[in-house]
């Protein structure tokens, strides 16, 4: 699916020594032999990705949890329903279009592979491939991927949106809007050769959390801030999440989830190169961590716990792209640059921009530069084939000046290209759900909160329901559940105790 | 001398404080209620069933003040709570006996409200 110089060719020459050190002499029986490693290795390789795979679902539950921490305990419940329906929509959609036009095709969109199935004829010519198990495993790796994507988008919207607008705009994305970027850069379209440069982001920091985010710009900028964020003067006040644990739980879940994210993106077990990713993406998410903590310690003097935790996804983000084109010396600064921009990010962006978990700045800001960092700091040793090393290595090692700033100029381009793309075709979506089926709900809605104005439930329902309901003066109870008759002494006595809380 | 006790709306709490807080009555204390009144309940859905909820989340203020101020805070109170709508709560004045601030000991009206210069700036 994606280009990546595979390494075959050693795979070949590992199976053929092995194959004659067991089989000395058998010609026949070793020709048979090391295409039984060969496919061995290829089963082994899409192991690592589905242990990946699940790795990348499992980040739902990361985002789930950090945005209901961030928001209020009123909106709680519709966070649940957010991440279990957008999830869906968007499998039956990347199943239906999204993955044809994520995979092979021209410049511009995938040919094939709509209603992807079994035994379905992929590609044309040298490439043309029969889908198998192998091929299905991919095309779930890749689902799990804009299922990450698309939940970005939704945090910038928290507290105010229609449930309406995640279901439109979960079938616009997961169809088009993430193929068609996810198809430039590595499904060998417009992205995957710029004057003979491929762009390089290993996992994705401009192709699935820049995409995110500008998704999220999109959507903040029809949608306007939350009622009370800005105050008659114009200046921003603070809505305060209202758990700092689910906050941090959902950064630990994304955190351990990116391991299969970026490990996984090597789709590959051989020469053990998901090693140097994770540990790569370890520093990263470590450094991130550090340089948000510092910089919001040095301008307040208070650690925040939601900038930290910031600080962790801004880390994360940013080496995302780089983690497989970079040396291990190169990832803490990565991520630590990500954690400064991200404190910055959140506070210039929260004078005019609601955005309650700082997503703008997290996966926009921090994306952009992990984008960026690959042309500063990729290896000669790790990058493409084609690509020119990190600018790094012409300032202080002997690569041309040309080909370093030539590779820096490309991984720019993605960039603005992905942002120019799905900036349009995002706010064409929602545009056009704000013209039709309206993009957030009446205030009265939002004061009483999206849980049981949307859902017709509380998120935690205890702080008003003090017991079950009774029904007054009729014996037997109607209530849910219709238990057996209360005795009236019970009932009331039940209902005094709860009036004297 | 009279305590003020009104039920309110949440979202008509901080408007209040805010002009209170302008008028020189600073003193003041929440709490979250659940209380039934003319509005009806809440009719939940969950997991297919519905639930009706009796009781409404709302806030109590209570403030005291002296005779004189009465009116100067059931005013403030009617122009922000007020939405029209079944719902927007109660005005309870109640008399109080006595008033006594805990760190000086000194008692009486004096003791009720910081007026003008005796001002304390947040975070202090």
């Amino acid at each position: 699916m994606r280009s990546r110089f595979l390494r075959t060719g050693a795979l070949a020459v590992l199976a053929t020594a092995l194959a004659s050190l067991l089989l000395p002499g058998a010609a026949l029986a070793q020709e048979d032999l090391a295409e039984q490693v060969t496919a061995k290795a290829a089963e082994l390789d899409m192991v690592w990705v589905a242990i990946a795979c699940v790795l990348v679902f499992f980040m739902q539950a990361g985002f789930m949890f950090l945005e209901i921490g961030f928001s209020r305990q009123k909106n709680a419940g519709t966070g649940v329903a957010k991440i279990l329906v957008n999830l869906a929509l968007v499998t039956i959609a990347w199943w239906a279009v999204g993955f044809g036009i994520n995979g092979g095709g021209n410049d511009f969109f995938g040919t094939d592979g709509f209603f992807f199935h079994f035994g379905q004829e992929i590609g044309s010519g040298a490439e043309a491939t029969v889908v198998a198990a192998g091929d299905t495993m991919m095309m779930l790796f890749g689902l799990a991927f804009c299922a990450v994507s698309l939940a970005i988008v939704w945090g910038t919207t928290l507290e105010r949106i229609k449930f309406g607008a995640y279901v439109v705009y979960a079938l616009v994305f997961g169809a088009l809007i993430y193929p068609l970027i996810a198809h430039a850069v590595w499904g060998g379209g417009l992205l995957s050769d710029v004057g003979g440069k491929p762009v390089m982001d290993f996992a994705g920091s401009s192709v699935v959390h820049l995409t995110g985010a500008t998704g999220a710009l999109a959507a903040l900028l029809l949608l306007g801030a939350r009622k009370g964020k800005y105050g008659g003067d114009g200046k921003p006040r603070v809505i305060p999440g209202h758990s700092m644990p689910l906050v941090g739980l959902g950064v630990i879940i994304l955190w351990i989830g990116w391991f299969g994210f970026n490990g996984g993106s090597t789709f590959e077990s051989a020469g053990s190169f998901f090693g140097e990713v994770m540990l790569n993406t370890q520093l990263g998410a470590a450094a991130g961590v550090i340089g948000a903590s510092l910089v919001i310690y040095m301008k307040t003097k208070s650690l925040d716990v939601g900038m930290a935790g910031n600080g962790a996804i801004a880390g994360l983000v940013a080496i995302t792209a780089p983690c497989g084109f970079v040396e291990y010396w190169a990832a803490p600064i990565i991520g630590f640059i990500g954690g400064v921009i991200v404190v910055y990010g959140v506070l210039a962006f929260d004078k005019k921009l609601d955005d309650p978990v700082g997503a703008l700045s997290a996966h926009g800001l921090a994306g952009i530069w992990g984008t960026l960092a690959v042309g500063v700091f990729g290896s000669e040793r790790l990058i493409l084939d084609g690509a020119g090393p990190g600018v790094w290595y012409a300032v202080f090692g002997d690569a041309t000046f040309s080909s370093a700033l030539g590779q820096l100029g490309v991984q720019a381009a993605a960039v603005g290209l992905t942002f120019a793309v799905v900036f349009v075709l995002s706010y064409a979506t929602f545009a056009l759900i704000k013209a039709t089926m309206g993009l957030r709900v009446p205030d009265e809605e939002e004061e009483a909160g999206l849980d049981i104005s949307s859902h017709g439930m509380y998120g935690y329902p205890e702080q008003f329901i003090p017991q079950p309901e009774y029904s007054t003066g009729m014996p037997g109870g109607v209530g849910l559940g219709a238990s057996p008759a209360i005795p009236a002494a019970t009932a009331s006595a039940m209902t005094a105790s709860t009036e004297s809380r | 001398m009279k305590k003020i006790e009104a039920f309110i709306r949440h979202e008509a709490f901080e408007p209040i404080r805010m002009e209170l807080l302008d008028k020189g009555f600073p003193s003041l204390s929440i709490a979250e209620y659940k209380g039934s009144g003319r509005q009806k309940g809440i009719t939940e859905q969950y997991r297919g069933s519905s639930l009706t909820i009796h009781l409404r989340p709302k806030l109590k203020l209570e403030i005291v003040v002296e005779d004189k101020d009465v009116s100067v805070i059931t005013e403030v109170i009617l122009k922000h709570a007020r939405t029209g709508q079944v719902g927007d709560g109660k005005i309870f004045v109640i008399p109080v006996e006595e008033a006594i601030r805990i760190r000086t000991g000194e008692d009486g009206d004096p003791v009720l409200q910081i007026h003008g210069s005796e001002e304390i700036p947040a975070g202090a």
